[in-house]
């Protein structure tokens, strides 16, 4: 071979430029097949003197290796540009959403229960049921609402032909559990209640979260401080509250709770007060040794607070619009 | 309660502007619901005094009236019939706009100019301030009016009235001297009470009255008026009281009795003296005794009422409403007053019964002050005689009268257990005291009086809340103090319903919430016509009945959501539905879902495809899994009444029934107009929502055998029992089956179906060999040709 390097460079270059692996594997055939120049060469050594044959064998197969070391890389090359080519044939459009089922979500009022069960459950109040339809006792006597007292006309009572009626809240449940259980006790009751009332901020149906603590030593003291928390952990900010006198027969003191709302407004968020003695006798309980409070929170009302909506019947509608909304 | 703030400063004054009295009346328990003013503001309309009438040259029906506006004299053309000179009415001056929206400017009419306008009351925004034949009329202001005043100042209608709930237990603040006596106690103001002198008696003119249940009526005072004078109306002042209040005028005897009410909190009535036949007699309506009431309505009465009655009959319901033919009339000239006290107990509840709610009867059956009837004929027979004259015999009273209130005891001890805070002696005998209550000291506290007009104070605890109310609810402090009590339950075999909701919401459920009450009809439709528990008052016939499916509510709120162009509805309620039972109504707790529209929500993959019963199915094995992947709930065709027959699943567990799933029937589909059959599904939540709290089984550290088998059935043999047989052919080697091939057609003969089942073996103690397996699934094979005509298919 007259010069090795200027043989080895033409060969390279043939290498690089191959443009596909055919064109490699004409190159490697070209040089290093059978009858390939390389090849060749390499068979004419013999005739070569021994001294000079050794040399010029050094030098072919020098060349031969970096030549093969070359056709391999381009190879390589050129198989990984081919996979590339061939992957992004098929590449996705990444950018377009994922198909199949989308989670759907709860109801803004479960999930306004959900809280209100969350914070009471916190502080040990256990939730209690009763059932709906209830009767005169349950719902009214036992709570210190007789007969014809005036405050049944606060509760526009649903009656079934039985004279059963659908309960008007859920004070019922307490006198259940105290029924049940005695004293001391403190849970919470959620549920539906009804009364035949409807309009913008008025349904026949809605939820309340009756809440009940019966024990030695329960004072109003202890009823402000549990529901100026909720009404701040409800809320997730310091909140402004008050506490005013009110009326209801089976509590006493009676007290509204209303919390100071951004645009400066009063706005009424629960009833509340300390159990009334004769509701503790009603169930059995002695009241002289056992005092409690009890509260009512509205769950429609604190959804529509916490959510900001001002028709309550949307509620109920079920319009999917308004449910995702929540999700 | 409306309340005129000016008419209540009138009596007490505290500091501060309305904010503030808004604020003080709340906190002390006389919630005001609402503040509105008295009338609304009119520029450049001044109180007028006609000077001179004189007839318009061309209109019969119109005067030219020269009216002193103050500053100077205007000319008016006036149409009104009752305009005369030296009275004094509202001008709108050129420049005033009219509530109506009426703008008033200088005018001609008939040729003769006119500078404004003499205005009515309806013209200025004040209804109901004219009786019957006035409305038509220009208002007539009081002589004392100072001509040029602004007419909203002369009428103080700068006034705000104050709207108050009064609660049940408040029968003392139904008047404005209770409310004035209560402000008074609690901003520690002084309040003497009303003035009321005695109208001496001037004749001898007395009515018998007889009392035949005392208990029902302990009190009951009357008083005759006559001679008075016909076709006046009462003055502006006390027809503007009335406005403010909420009642509206009508002739200066019932106005009195009105006025006296709202001033006293003491219901009256009036009687037509000459229509009545003596003596009067209180007593129990007799069965299904008739009245015709003032309102000219007709009510049947039983002896639960009370009555007066004359030696005719009954003349009015005692507390309630008065008669129709003993009513003050235009043409009356003699009054019997009536000012009685009727027992809470004989009226509570009573006018509710005949559908009515008057202010009398709202008074009666909180409680009237016992000691106050005297005093209201007093102040009613003042009154009368200023307007319309008239001789007034004695006050008369029958009765036994009313005991004063027991005194209670009230310890210093429950005082501080009940509220938590002690509140010092001198600030209990303070508030008690101003309270009208007296008071003595004991070792153990005080022993406490209450007025006659307290109503709501009557035992230990009564006490407690007055003081606690008037002190201030926001002077006790706060504690945060929490007492013992037993720790929560959380047995491990019921599931939180937590779980499931959130297995539906993750499978793409929205959640929804309907009424409890639907429609009869569509109710029946969902339960093969089996009626639901009627509601005896319902809100409207759509909400007549408890319902015993949630389906309605949700096939309702599916309609909804497809008229608003929403075409895919996925929606699950968890619920009580009411079951009639031959026990009783059942409250039955029930998880229930409808589907309808596209699997998917809408996407670019892969062809739209509407859901059907397997994809719901698959969306309930989730809800299953969820609760534990081990219950074995059965799947077999079932027969429900709204769902189609052949696309119904009836669900049992352990041999309950659980629940259903289907299409919705297809006759309902097109009753309820819903184009498509939604899939509905309903578990009941008490048999859902149990599960096998688990036990730990050792793992085997032999590895499993799994053997694949193709049978030909008949194509109408569930999957679902091949599989429950092949279970329990393998047991107890055979872990797990699943059917993982079903086919029919090709290859494969008519009326059958070629399942592909596998089967996974396994032994806890040594590793299977294949003439185990090949035992196992021989005595599967042999009991699925036993039960299912079941053959190996080559």
């Amino acid at each position: 071979m007259e010069n090795p390097e200027s043989f080895l460079l033409d060969a390279s270059e043939a290498v690089k430029s191959a443009a596909d692996l055919a064109a490699l594997d004409a190159i490697r055939v070209r040089y290093l097949g059978k009858k390939g120049e390389l090849t060749a060469l390499l068979k004419q050594l013999g005739r070569l003197p021994d001294d000079v044959r050794r040399e010029q064998g050094q030098v072919i197969n020098a060349v031969k290796q970096s030549l093969t070391a070359a056709i391999d890389n381009r190879r390589l090359q050129l198989e990984a540009d081919a996979l590339d080519k061939e992957l992004l044939a098929g590449a996705l459009d990444v950018s377009l959403p994922g198909r199949g089922q989308q989670p759907g979500g709860l109801h803004p009022v479960t999930q306004t229960r959900q809280r209100i069960d969350r914070i009471f459950a916190a502080a040990g109040f256990a939730v209690h049921e009763g059932p709906e339809v209830e009767d005169d006792f349950h719902n009214f006597t036992a709570l210190n609402i007789p007969p014809d007292h005036p405050a049944r006309a606060m509760h526009d009572t649903f009656y079934l032909p039985d004279g059963r009626l659908l309960r008007t809240h859920t004070s019922p449940v307490q006198i259940r559990s105290m029924l049940k259980h005695g004293a001391p006790i403190r849970l919470i009751a959620p549920g539906r209640v009804y009364r035949c009332d409807s309009d913008t901020t008025h349904t026949p149906m809605f939820h309340q979260v009756e809440g009940l603590v019966v024990d030695e030593g329960i004072s109003f003291a202890h009823l402000k401080a549990m529901l100026a928390e909720f009404v701040e952990r409800f809320f997730e900010r310091p909140a402004t509250v008050r506490f005013r006198p009110s009326y209801f027969p089976f509590t006493e003191p009676s007290a509204e709770v209303d919390v100071l709302a951004e645009s400066g407004r009063w706005l009424e968020v629960l009833g509340c007060g300390m159990v009334h003695p004769r509701v503790l006798e009603n169930v059995g309980i002695d009241s002289e040794k056992y005092t409690g409070y009890a509260f009512g929170l509205g769950v429609e009302r604190l959804a529509m607070l916490w959510y900001g909506i001002d028709d309550i019947r949307m509620l109920f509608e079920n319009d999917l619009r308004f449910l995702r909304q929540f999700n | 309660m409306k309340v005129s703030e000016h008419w209540l400063r009138e009596l007490v004054n505290p500091v501060g502007g309305t904010p503030e009295l808004v604020h003080q009346l709340t906190m002390q328990g006389l919630e005001v619901e609402g503040v509105e003013p008295a009338g609304p503001a009119l520029a450049n309309v001044v109180v007028g005094r006609v000077s001179d009438v004189a007839a318009h040259p061309d209109a019969d029906r119109l005067r030219v009236c020269q009216v002193d506006v103050g500053a100077t004299t205007v000319q008016i053309v006036c149409g009104a019939a009752n305009v005369r000179a030296g009275s004094h009415y509202p001008v709108a001056l050129p420049g005033a706009t009219l509530p109506s929206g009426a703008k008033i400017s200088k005018a001609r009419l008939r040729g003769v100019e006119s500078s404004g306008m003499l205005c009515s009351a309806a013209e200025l925004g004040l209804d109901d301030i004219e009786p019957g034949e006035f409305a038509a009329g220009l208002l007539e202001l009081d002589a004392t009016a100072v001509p040029g005043t602004p007419v909203d100042r002369a009428l103080l209608l700068g006034d705000q009235i104050l709207d108050l709930k009064i609660t049940p237990n408040r029968a003392d603040c139904f008047s404005i001297l209770g409310v004035a006596r209560d402000l008074a106690a609690t901003t520690k103001l002084e309040f003497a009470g009303l003035n009321i002198q005695p109208v001496p008696p001037s004749d001898n003119a007395r009515f018998p009255v007889q009392i035949d249940d005392p208990t029902g009526c302990p009190v009951f005072g009357v008083r005759c008026v006559r001679d008075i004078r016909k076709g006046l109306r009462s003055p502006l002042w006390l027809r503007e009281r009335l406005r403010r209040s909420g009642i509206r005028p009508i002739h200066p005897v019932v106005d009195v009795t009105n006025l006296v009410m709202l001033e006293l909190g003491q219901p009256l009535h009036a009687y037509d003296l000459d229509k009545l036949a003596a003596p009067l007699q209180v007593r129990r309506a007799a069965a299904r005794e008739k009245l015709q009431l003032l309102t000219g309505s007709d009510v049947v009465l039983d002896d639960s009422f009370l009555v007066i009655a004359d030696a005719v009959g009954a003349v009015g319901i005692a507390g309630i409403m008065g008669g129709q033919r003993t009513a003050v009339s235009a043409s009356t000239s003699n009054v019997l007053f009536e000012a009685a006290y009727f027992s809470p107990a004989v009226i509570a509840g009573r006018a509710r019964r005949l559908g009515l709610q008057t202010d009398a009867a709202t008074r009666f059956e909180r409680g009237v002050d016992p000691s106050g009837q005297i005093q209201a004929l007093e102040r009613a027979t003042a009154l009368l005689q200023a307007i319309v004259g008239g001789v007034a015999g004695p006050c008369d009273t029958t009765g036994p009268g009313v005991g004063s209130n027991t005194p209670i005891q009230l310890r210093r001890s429950r005082l501080d257990q009940v509220l938590g805070h002690q509140i010092p002696d001198a600030d209990v005998t303070g508030i008690l005291s101003r309270l009208a209550m007296s008071a003595t000291t004991d070792k153990h506290g005080w022993t406490v009086k209450p007025p006659s007009f307290r109503f709501d104070v009557n035992a230990e605890v009564d006490l407690i809340e007055e003081i606690a109310r008037v002190y201030g609810y926001d002077q006790i402090p706060a504690s945060a103090g929490l007492q013992a009590t037993h720790l929560g339950e959380a047995p491990a075999s019921v599931v939180d319903p937590g779980v499931v909701r959130s297995t539906l919401v993750q499978r793409g459920y929205q959640e929804a919430m309907t009424y409890s009450f639907v429609a009869s009809e569509t109710d029946k439709l969902f339960a093969g016509g089996r009626a639901g528990m009627p509601l005896v008052n319902p809100l409207s016939a759509e909400l007549g009945v408890l319902r015993q499916s949630l389906w309605p509510g949700l096939v309702q709120a599916l309609q909804h959501n497809l008229a608003r162009q929403q075409r895919r509805v996925r929606l699950f309620e968890s619920g009580i539905c009411f079951k009639p039972t031959d026990a009783g109504l059942v409250e039955e707790s029930v998880l229930a879902g409808v589907v309808a529209g596209p699997v998917d929500p809408e996407q670019w993959g892969e062809p739209s495809r509407l859901a059907d019963y397997f994809d719901v199915r698959s969306d309930i094995e989730a809800v299953l899994s969820s609760i534990s992947p081990v219950i074995k709930v059965e799947w077999a065709a079932g027969q429900h009444p709204a769902l189609h027959p052949g696309q119904c699943a009836a669900l049992t567990r352990d041999g309950h029934h659980l629940g259903w799933l289907g299409a919705l029937h297809p006759t309902l589909v097109q009753a309820l107009e819903l184009g498509t059959a939604p899939l509905l599904f309903e578990l009941d939540s008490a048999q859902l929502l149990t599960t096998e709290p688990r036990r730990f089984i050792g793992l085997s550290r032999y590895p499993t055998v799994r053997r694949d088998i193709a049978i030909l059935v008949d194509t109408a043999t569930p999957v679902g029992l091949l599989v429950a047989a092949v279970r329990e052919a393998g047991e107890p080697l055979l872990k797990e089956v699943v059917a993982f091939d079903i086919f029919a057609g090709k290859h494969v003969e008519a009326g059958q179906k070629s399942v592909a089942l596998g089967l996974i073996l396994q032994e806890t103690s040594r590793t299977l060999t294949d003439a185990d397996a090949d035992q196992i699934v021989g005595g599967v094979v042999q009991r699925l040709a036993r039960d299912f005509n079941a053959r190996i298919r080559e």
